[in-house]
């Protein structure tokens, strides 16, 4: 393999790891509220990719005006999934809040494809982000490069939001230990839904790009990836935020040096995650970040 | 109150000999449609009752069943269809040796399915049962979607994303309703002996049950390889009613459907699941109009409406975790107000017989 081969994959793999990054967040956070798989997370960053859809191409609203509106209206959503499907059980038994969380999600799957139809659409990615650039002989999409910026970008602010912020506190403390959060005067509720509007809105902004980089979408487009980042998660260790960048990152760029090194493992590529998950649980459960909880009884 | 038991067994059996006529009549006169519906029924309850056996039971939320059952299908139906078939199916690569000349009776071939799925559910709890909760939730789902890419790449043995064709249908009432008696059997004697108590034990708390002395390993890797076993029984006896199988067909929807059953049915009732097993397949049927005058989809927007409805305003399902019995029926208010009219009711003071 060429030196400029390799660094074609290495960009592609950091580009694709900086997606599932960004999704992996929002897990990670709810995972720290809730100690809950939001299996609708996925989906949640599917529609996002609906909404730009039909701002751009059905309301032929600009672009720069569209991605704004895409990012409140998926915080919107992702805050209804969590006031209808999780709070009203969130005293009940796991099992219950986990089943509960994979019906809201097969629920947004199958309501997209009776409102939107099945068949993949094309996702109107504005071309000042997909034009190419040579860079030696390599060719590149300009967005490869803005994927991890925006990436950055989207974590500094939100590290800033967690730990410098009252509602950012708030969080923390609704993390640590819900009663006590509660009896300090936190408003429980509201920190909850901030989060999963805050999970969202980046899921959105994931999205964005996703489509942007991929440019198809479809109603279970997001099943696969909400696993992968899921996944991307627990092996940065869940709940811990740098974990599931370094998560994504070491997801995104494996899988791209999967199938560049070992082509003949292709149609392994999706099965690589999951692989990867067991080995991750088998060696260290609580991930790469993750602190060793003990059992109280 | 003697008297009143034989009389909850004398129904019993009637009850069951009714059952068996019935089948004797569905499998000759009534029409292909509904014989395939009930066989459908009989298949999602024995695939209702292994995830019950798991999950409501034990309380190991695995989510891996669609993966045990297309070991299950997948075997049976290589070691069913005749090898003149199996030479026209794999026309892309040759089916390996000796698989390709294999022909073994139904029943045999439907047991060694059961059992390689038994043994891939124990190589897997080996490692998941370690897990709790949505971390063992998210491996089992993994593991079956493993399973499902290997199937997709493995093009000499399980003909790759073409899948199966050609399988005979074998499955008929008889096989499917005597595979789900046997698994109910086989199924309430497990959890009615200790190692029953021990699992239940395990579901309501892991360091209870641990410092009684129950080894979680053991226990939780039995209740996985059976539960994996009849989950392979099942997908045995799907894949030869449908007479093609692929493995997109087992990708986590299917899963998905099973614990519709077990969680309306209610998680810890095998008698739930097996009721609800027919309601969910019935109604799957007779909801087809949806899907033809409203939209394609709308059935299952109906359906995973229904399971979050369920669990938000109904957990514990039709039966909770208790079992069907005569007295729970005739003593049930329901059934006291509408037909319990016309009936003998039961005096206090108990002299009655």
């Amino acid at each position: 393999m060429t030196l400029d081969l390799f660094l074609q994959h290495l960009s592609n793999g950091i580009s694709l790891g900086s997606l599932y990054a960004l999704i992996a967040i929002g897990y990670t956070m709810v995972y720290g509220v809730l100690r809950l798989i939001n299996f609708a997370h996925g989906d949640i960053f599917m529609m996002a990719t609906y909404f730009a859809f039909f701002g751009i191409v059905t309301f032929r609203i600009p672009w720069f005006i569209t991605f704004p509106l895409v990012l409140v209206l998926t915080a919107a959503l992702g805050m209804t999934v969590e006031a209808v499907a999780y709070r009203p059980i969130r005293e009940a038994p796991k099992i219950s809040i986990l089943i509960s969380a994979i019906g809201a999600s097969f629920f947004l799957e199958n309501l997209t494809i009776v409102l939107f139809g099945g068949v993949p659409k094309p996702f109107p990615a504005p071309t000042l982000f997909t034009d190419v650039v040579q860079v030696g002989t390599v060719a590149i999409q300009k967005l490869t490069f803005y994927i991890p910026i925006v990436t950055v970008l989207s974590l500094l602010a939100l590290l800033y939001l967690i730990n410098k912020t009252k509602t950012g506190m708030a969080m923390r403390a609704v993390s640590m230990d819900q009663e006590t959060a509660r009896v300090m005067g936190i408003n429980i509720n509201h920190t909850i839904a901030f989060t999963f509007g805050l999970g969202s809105f980046l899921a959105a902004v994931g999205g964005i790009m996703w489509g942007m980089k991929f440019p198809q979408i479809q109603p279970l487009m997001g099943v696969i990836p909400g696993l992968k980042c899921f996944i991307a998660a627990v092996i940065g260790g869940i709940g811990n935020i740098g974990g599931a960048v370094i998560g994504g990152f070491i997801l995104g760029i494996g899988e791209i040096m999967l199938v560049a090194f070992l082509p003949n493992l292709t149609g392994y590529r999706d099965a690589f995650a999951f692989v990867l998950l067991i080995l991750i649980l088998l060696s260290k459960p609580t991930g790469i970040l993750g602190e060793k909880t003990a059992e109280k009884v | 109150m003697a008297a009143q038991k034989n009389n909850y067994r004398i129904l019993t059996i009637v009850s069951l000999l009714l059952l068996l006529v019935f089948i004797g009549f569905a499998e000759n006169h009534l029409d292909l449609y509904i014989v395939r519906i009930l066989n459908v029924c009989a298949i999602y309850a024995i695939l209702g009752m292994s995830m019950n056996l798991i999950n409501g039971f034990t309380g190991l939320f695995s989510l891996g069943h669609a993966g045990f059952m297309a070991v299950g299908a997948y075997t049976t139906a290589l070691l069913t269809i005749p090898p003149a078939i199996k030479a026209q199916i794999f026309y892309l690569a040759p089916l390996i040796k000796p698989l390709d000349q294999m022909n073994l009776p139904f029943p045999v071939a439907l047991f060694v399915g059961g059992l390689l799925a038994a043994v891939v559910g124990g190589l897997i709890a080996a490692p998941t049962l370690r897990l709790k909760g949505d971390y063992l939730a998210i491996a089992t789902l993994g593991f079956a979607e493993i399973i499902r890419v290997v199937f997709t790449n493995t093009q000499t043995i399980t003909n790759g994303a073409l899948g199966l064709k050609g399988i005979p249908a074998l499955t008929n009432l008889w096989w499917s309703f005597g595979a789900a008696a046997f698994t109910l059997v086989v199924l309430l004697s497990l959890i009615n002996s200790s190692y029953g108590r021990a699992l239940k034990a395990i579901r309501e708390d892991e360091i209870a049950a641990e410092s009684m002395g129950i080894h979680l390993a053991k226990h939780k890797t039995l209740s996985f390889v059976i539960g994996a076993f009849f989950a392979g029984i099942g997908g045995g006896l799907l894949g030869n009613l449908l007479g093609t199988i692929d493995p997109k067909m087992f990708s986590f929807t299917f899963t998905f459907n099973i614990l519709l059953i077990i969680v309306l049915g209610g998680m810890g009732s095998f008698s739930g699941s097996i009721i609800s097993a027919f309601i969910v397949t019935i109604a799957n049927e007779y909801l087809r109009f949806l899907d033809e005058s409203i939209k394609v989809g709308m059935r299952s927007v109906v359906f995973s409406a229904l399971l979050m409805f369920v669990v938000l305003f109904y957990r514990h399902g039709l039966m909770g975790a208790n079992e069907f019995s005569w007295e729970r029926l005739f003593g049930n208010k329901v059934y006291q107000k509408t037909l319990g009219r016309w009936t003998k009711r039961p005096r206090k003071g108990g002299y009655a017989g």
